[in-house]
């Protein structure tokens, strides 16, 4: 019985605490006990906090013994991304430059969460900073992908793709930069939503590059992340880019399935060539599905997309030169070299030498390269004018469509180690996700079976315009239902690895 | 070389950076109180901290008087202003980047006059302002170990941040030419009437002592005649009106030594001290840091509509200028007069003086003379002195009201300057009443009588312009405290001289 | 073509606080200029009267109120330091003044 507790959805898990079939501390233990046994394999968690989760879930059975009336996701399992703060739990960013430390504040997102009464497990593995596609950036450990444990679980939300792939939770947050919740979400056949930029608080969240980062969920199904991501939304006052508006209800839209007469376009240049045979057949099968359902597909392009990968790989390094600054060694996190001899300077280039990894010294000084005298115009400059030309093609191609489609990554999952000494193989992973990060919008990826090469998870991104967030979360769904079966019948047999 | 001398073969160029720390509740980007001289590190947040994940929003009132500085400086307001990260490693900033302004400031193109006295009489200079932007102070830093206390030499360094993210608004002025060896003087003149605006403006309280005013003094010098300026230094954390005006001024004769001997002046930061008032070089051009400036992405445009503005313009106050015209008429001072008043900057301490019931010319004869005699004793400016003007007006009515004797006065004014309270306070714990009772004063006089046959002689005669060394012994007795008018009565009485 | 320089790269990771190794400046100095290519493209795009994207969002006139609210507990601020003494923060000397 406990055992099978892990295989349920979120909202199957708050829907039997509601009826007191089982109890919230029930429900924790038994993905504690999953975690035990599993994550050894896995090693999605950095840091597990039973003892705060058990209090939470503790809370909730009180309050169902009172009858009180609980909120949608009352006592059920998250794990949380380690790029947000959660008062005296470590939060590392996935660094040792944070070793240790230990927040005096609650990011906003956290407040939310524990406000639903939702119960956090730990903190999971990331690349650091955010800075990945794989968690083979982390300063800890690589996390495997349960579909296969000789392959990346993507990244830079690794550690919470494949906590929730492997049944460790059935929720996770996982904050998306230029597709680090999308891309793990798609190798894992896991849901993963990115919401418009400003309508999830980044008050607490570390920031990588500011004008890009958003919070949003990976969890296994679509309602589920409806859910999580109704939970996690919302104006925040310690948040200027915070947006004073309500979205559409997203739990309606994945709900209402039906996508007949809904336009859909089909990005013209996000697939062909260099793209894995196996992940355009899903595609092109996921396109036949949604046809069957009464959508109406057009291709549709986004000329400047070419363009996005160049773009952020100038604009994110140069916003993270700036906002890794901070790590100095001064007020918290590691200091190396103070040996009462060494100034300030020396002090600074050590720590930063010692607590960074090769990604993120590799972004920070091409960042600072992009934003120096001299090559600002030719670089960060020119990269914010063309960031505005792909958000205008989206504007324009959204006069056209409804929602635009594409593959969220052009491969799945690759081999661990494969990718670690060529960058730019490892950027490429992100292609299909960054334009709609550089223009703000809200995208979703949803699982559309396995490609046929390697048997590995594929998935579909689907992109709205700004606010419209619930568009994603309707054809998400349609697709889901449709496909149902295909995901069900497969999902990873960890008990059986070993 | 001697400035006069110097001038006689170059021309100064001056240009000033001054930073104003706004007098706002909270600070730039977050709620932490700015209290002066809080316990250290106990005004602060995740945000002013820079710790992970903190995010700023900006203080509306800190943007308001940034404006308002501007619209009283005849700025132009911005209609699409930014803010900026100014990118530098340093402990003192909790972030290691200053959230500042780059090239959307919230004003530009302003100007200030400034009078000063010339050989050819009172002349008017215009200060051309450049760009008045917001940004956040630093922390502070105390320097231990080492002989000094001063950054150089010292083991380490402690941070308090309460300072961390106060409001700082930086006020440019375009180069200023033409002003020949008058240079030192409109320096100052500049500071000081920028100060009484922006006291007038109630944005700052405007403390250098304090620091809530700082100066940055941009200085070259060229030939006379010649079209090309010469290298430029730029003198850091010069601190009060008398070090603005002795920057520029060593610094004109040591610009003009080195170009005399053929060398050249190196584009330098050069740091001020206000112990020697010297300066002492930086750091170099070369060495120069490249702040990678670009827009801050944790914070929005600010879009100044026409109806803010407006709204923000009628609500300036009165500008010092037309105020001080005003005030020499209400107070009726001759133009000296005033001209002395503001020189010494003791307007508003007059003011103040007056509307506490003083009589204008009371408080002008209090502030510009003992006063100000020991202000420049101890090196200081009158409002450094930190004595509320209420205080004068209390000492000038015991004083007209004949319980204080002049000599007592200053005797209060030392308790005021050691701050032992209200005048009153003072006489009390002092015991500085003055003596008018016969039986006390009596037998004093009596023994001054016996003390000086011959001078008694001389009176009796009639000679009564001979008295004074008789009062004077009775004074001298009674350490200035009998009443003048009453010893004169009783001494001739005494004598059984008529008076 | 080598667009960074052994002595550019030295001067930014001055400028970065970064220690570097002569064997990572090497591998960076590659590895950069494989990432400069692939970036350098954006520059044939004709986007000179574009104006530059820097927010994802159109907001504008986002403020607070200038009221105190409460500031953090010094004890926990100082918790997490690596030195402190006197109640401050404790770093090593300043050589060169700002
Ligand atoms: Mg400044
Ligand atoms: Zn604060």
């Amino acid at each position: 019985m406990s055992e099978d507790l892990v295989f349920l959805t979120g909202s199957e898990i708050a829907q039997k605490i509601k009826n007191k079939e089982v109890s919230a501390i029930e429900v924790a233990k038994a993905h504690f006990d999953r975690i035990e046994k599993l994550d050894s394999k896995i090693q999605s968690f950095l840091y597990l906090d039973k003892e705060a989760a058990l209090t939470q879930a503790k809370k909730v059975d009180e309050k169902v013994a009172k009858g009180d009336t609980l909120k949608p996701l009352a006592g059920v399992p998250l794990a949380l991304k380690d790029v947000l703060t959660q008062k005296g739990v470590p939060t590392t960013a996935g660094s040792k430059i944070l070793e240790n430390w230990r927040p005096p504040y609650d990011s906003t997102v956290v407040k939310k969460l524990i406000e639903n009464d939702v119960v956090i497990l730990g903190k999971t593995n990331m690349d650091e900073f955010a800075m990945g596609s794989s968690t083979e950036n982390s300063a800890y450990h690589t996390t495997k992908n349960p579909w296969d444990l000789t392959r990346i679980p993507g990244g830079s939300s690794g550690g919470s793709s494949a906590a929730v792939a492997s049944f460790f939770a059935p929720l996770s947050i996982g904050t998306d930069t230029g597709g680090s919740i999308r891309q793990p979400a798609a190798v894992c056949a896991l849901v993963g939503a990115k919401p418009t930029y400003g309508t999830v608080s980044r008050y607490g969240l570390i920031a990588f590059a500011s004008s890009l980062d958003q919070a949003g969920p990976i969890t296994r199904t679509v309602m589920d992340a409806a859910l999580l991501n109704e939970a996690m939304a919302g104006f925040d006052e310690n948040d200027s880019t915070s947006i004073n508006q309500q979205l559409e209800s997203l739990v309606q839209a994945a709900k209402n399935k039906n996508i007949k007469g809904m336009k859909i376009g089909i990005i013209k240049e996000l697939g062909g060539e260099g793209w894995q045979p196996g992940v355009l057949k899903q595609f092109d099968q996921a396109v036949e599905v949604l046809k069957s359902l009464g959508a109406e597909l057009v291709e549709v392009s986004l000329p400047h997309s070419v363009y996005a990968l160049a773009v952020y790989y100038l604009i994110a390094p140069s916003e993270a030169s700036s906002n890794l600054a901070r790590f100095d060694g001064m007020r918290y996190g590691l200091r190396v070299g103070d040996d009462g001899e060494k100034d300030v300077e020396a002090v600074m280039k050590l720590t930063r030498a010692q607590g960074f990894g090769p990604e993120v010294k590799r972004r920070i000084i091409l960042g600072t390269y992009a934003l120096s005298t001299g090559y600002y115009d030719a670089y960060y400059g020119q990269a914010q004018k063309v960031r505005g030309l792909i958000a205008e093609d989206l504007r324009l191609a959204f006069e056209k469509v409804d929602v635009l489609i594409s593959p969220t990554s052009p491969t799945t999952a690759w081999k661990i180690g494969e990718r670690v000494d060529n960058p730019l193989a490892m950027y490429l992973a992100d292609l299909a996700t960054l334009p709609a990060s550089l223009a703000g919008v809200p995208a979703i990826s949803v699982p559309i079976g396995l490609a046929s090469e390697d048997r590995m998870p594929v998935g579909l991104q689907v992109i709205a315009p700004a606010m419209q967030d619930h568009k994603n979360y309707q054809v998400a769904a349609a697709l889901e239902a449709a496909q149902n079966s295909l995901l069900i019948n497969q999902v990873p047999d960890l008990a059986s690895l070993s | 070389m001697k400035l006069t001398q110097a001038m006689e073969q170059f021309e100064p160029v001056i240009g000033l950076e001054t930073h104003v720390e706004l007098s706002t509740k909270s600070k730039m980007f977050c709620g932490c109180a700015t209290e002066f001289g809080a316990e250290p590190n106990t005004q602060v947040c995740p945000t002013c901290l820079g710790l992970p994940g903190s995010l700023p929003v900006p203080n509306q009132t800190a943007i308001e008087s940034t404006m308002r500085i501007g619209l009283a400086l005849n700025c132009e307001i911005t209609e699409f202003s930014r803010f900026a990260r100014k990118n530098y490693f340093y402990p003192d900033m909790p972030k290691d980047f200053q959230t500042s302004q780059y090239d959307e400031p919230f004003c530009v193109n302003g100007y200030l006059d400034v009078l000063i006295p010339t050989d050819e009489g009172e002349k008017s200079f215009r200060v051309e302002i450049e760009r008045v932007h917001l940004e956040e102070d630093t922390g502070k830093l105390t320097h231990a170990g080492g002989a000094t206390g001063r950054i150089h030499g010292a083991d380490y360094s402690l941070v308090d941040y309460n300072r961390a993210g106060i409001p700082l608004v930086e006020i440019v002025t375009k180069p200023v030419t033409g002003t020949g060896k008058y240079a030192p003087q409109v320096a100052r003149a500049y500071v000081t009437e920028l100060r009484d605006l922006l006291r007038n403006l109630g944005v700052s309280d405007v403390r250098m002592e304090e620091g809530s005013l700082r100066c940055d003094v941009n200085l070259s010098l060229h030939p006379k005649g010649s079209a090309e300026w010469g290298k430029r230094t730029e003198t850091k954390n010069v601190n009060s009106l008398r070090s603005v005006e002795k920057a520029v001024f060593s610094e004109i004769e040591r610009q003009a030594d080195v170009l005399a001997d053929g060398e050249k002046v190196t584009q330098e930061t050069r740091h001020f001290h206000e112990d020697s008032g010297t300066s002492s070089s930086g750091r170099s051009k070369e060495q120069a840091e490249d702040y990678r400036y670009f827009p801050e992405p944790d914070l929005v445009p600010v879009i100044a509509d026409e109806t803010w503005v407006s709204k923000l313009k009628t609500d300036l106050p009165e500008a010092p200028s037309v105020q001080r015209k005003r005030l020499a008429k209400e107070w009726n001072f001759s133009d000296e007069e005033m001209r002395d008043v503001v020189s010494l900057g003791a307007i508003d301490l007059i003011a103040q003086t007056v509307s506490a019931g003083a009589s204008p010319q009371a408080a002008r004869k209090w502030w510009l003379g003992e006063l100000a005699r020991r202000a420049t004793e101890i090196n200081k400016e009158l409002s450094d002195l930190s004595i509320d003007p209420k205080h004068i007006s209390e000492l000038d009515t015991l004083v007209t009201s004949g319980k204080l004797t002049d000599k007592l006065a200053r005797q209060v004014l030392d308790g005021l300057l050691n701050n032992e309270g209200t005048p009153s306070e003072i006489v009390e714990k002092r015991n500085l009443v003055v003596m008018s009772e016969d039986s006390s004063l009596l037998p004093i006089i009596q023994s001054a009588i016996a003390a000086n046959p011959d001078v008694v002689a001389k009176v009796k005669e009639g000679k009564l312009q001979a008295l004074g060394p008789l009062l004077g012994a009775v004074m001298k007795e009674t350490k200035g405290k009998a009443d003048a008018a009453k010893v004169k009565s009783l001494v001739l009485k005494e004598l059984g001289v008529e008076g | 073509m080598s667009k960074i320089t052994p002595e550019a790269l030295k001067h930014l990771a001055k400028l970065a606080r970064l220690e570097l190794t002569e064997a990572e400046l090497a591998t960076y100095a590659t590895q950069l200029d494989v990432i400069l290519d692939s970036v350098d493209k954006i520059r044939e795009v004709a986007a000179q009267d574009v104006k530059p994207m820097s927010h994802a969002v159109g907001l504008t006139n986002v403020f607070r109120e200038d009221a105190v609210k409460p500031s953090l507990n010094r004890e926990e601020v100082l918790a997490q330091a690596p030195a402190q003494e006197a109640n401050r923060f404790r770093v090593p000397r300043i050589l060169n003044e700002e």
